[in-house]
């Protein structure tokens, strides 16, 4: 893996983007900062963004993980937007329920019911 | 406790960069399985082995390459025992406030320490929050999607 070397799928679909990560484990400092300056970019360049963020293939994830979330969903609040999770594993699911984010986020089971859900 | 305390612990040392961090789980981790535990303890200990280590990497040694993380670890058929030390200033961990309150919810920093604590059967902190103490028994019925207060 390249410094410069994108680890997400970004797919528009109208108004909704879709985002997927390409790693399983989404743990060091270094790649969630990149990931979160890609995602942080794509919702600055939206007036009311709608993403979805798919955790299909995230078999770990890390407390900084979590707070790159927050900080992405805070800016899509700043900017009238909407933020859908989908594709969360039973594990990961219960780090979120820990901690309360659960509450937080707009988890859904798939993207058909996520993107449903955007008004 | 005293079969750790008698027998000596196997250790890695690694520099403080968030690549490192994989030295230390392809020590441990491959242990871990070898052992028999359940995947839900594996996904547990891996979780608190990196918040803790990201905590002596970045927090405590403040990311400065130049300063080593000391993991010590030793597994066996009854638990998973990790202790983690770093090179920093410390820190006080009592006083740090809990992230599931609705006033801290929106905040992104804090989560560390209460994850390692949902997920570990006991964690506990030594030489003024240098040192991290992580135990996992296998028949921890941990996680709980509660707030583990300091009396836990």
């Amino acid at each position: 893996m390249t410094d410069t070397e994108s680890r997400l799928t970004i797919i528009e679909d109208g108004p909704i983007s879709s985002v997927r990560f390409l790693d399983q484990n989404i743990l060091e400092e270094n790649s969630i900062q990149k990931i979160g300056a890609e995602i942080l970019q794509l919702i600055d360049q939206a007036i009311n963004p709608k993403l979805l963020m798919d955790f299909q293939n995230v078999e770990h994830l890390s407390s900084a993980a979590l707070g790159t979330l927050i900080t992405i969903n805070n800016r899509i609040k700043e900017k009238g937007g909407q933020l859908r999770l989908v594709n969360i594993n039973p594990q990961i699911y219960e780090v979120f329920a820990i901690t309360k984010l659960d509450k937080l986020f707009k988890i859904y089971e798939d993207s058909d019911k996520a993107c449903a859900s955007f008004s | 406790m005293a079969e750790w305390v008698l027998k000596p612990m196997k250790q890695v040392t690694i520099a403080s960069r968030a690549s490192q961090a994989r030295k230390a789980h392809d020590a441990l981790m491959p242990e871990v399985a070898a052992a028999g535990y359940s995947g839900d303890s594996q996904f547990a200990i891996r979780l608190a082995l990196d918040e803790a280590l990201a905590n002596a990497m970045f927090h405590g040694n403040g990311g400065d390459p130049t300063k080593n993380v000391l993991v010590e670890y030793e597994v066996n058929n009854e638990s998973v025992y990790i202790k983690i030390q770093d090179e920093g200033h410390g820190f006080n961990p009592k006083i740090i406030p809990d992230p599931t309150l609705e006033e801290n919810l929106c905040k992104p920093n804090g989560r560390g320490i209460m994850l390692m604590k949902a997920y570990m059967s006991k964690v506990s902190f030594d030489d003024m929050g240098r040192c991290v103490t992580l135990i996992k028994n296998r028949n921890c019925k941990r996680p709980v999607a509660s707030y583990p207060t300091q009396q836990d």
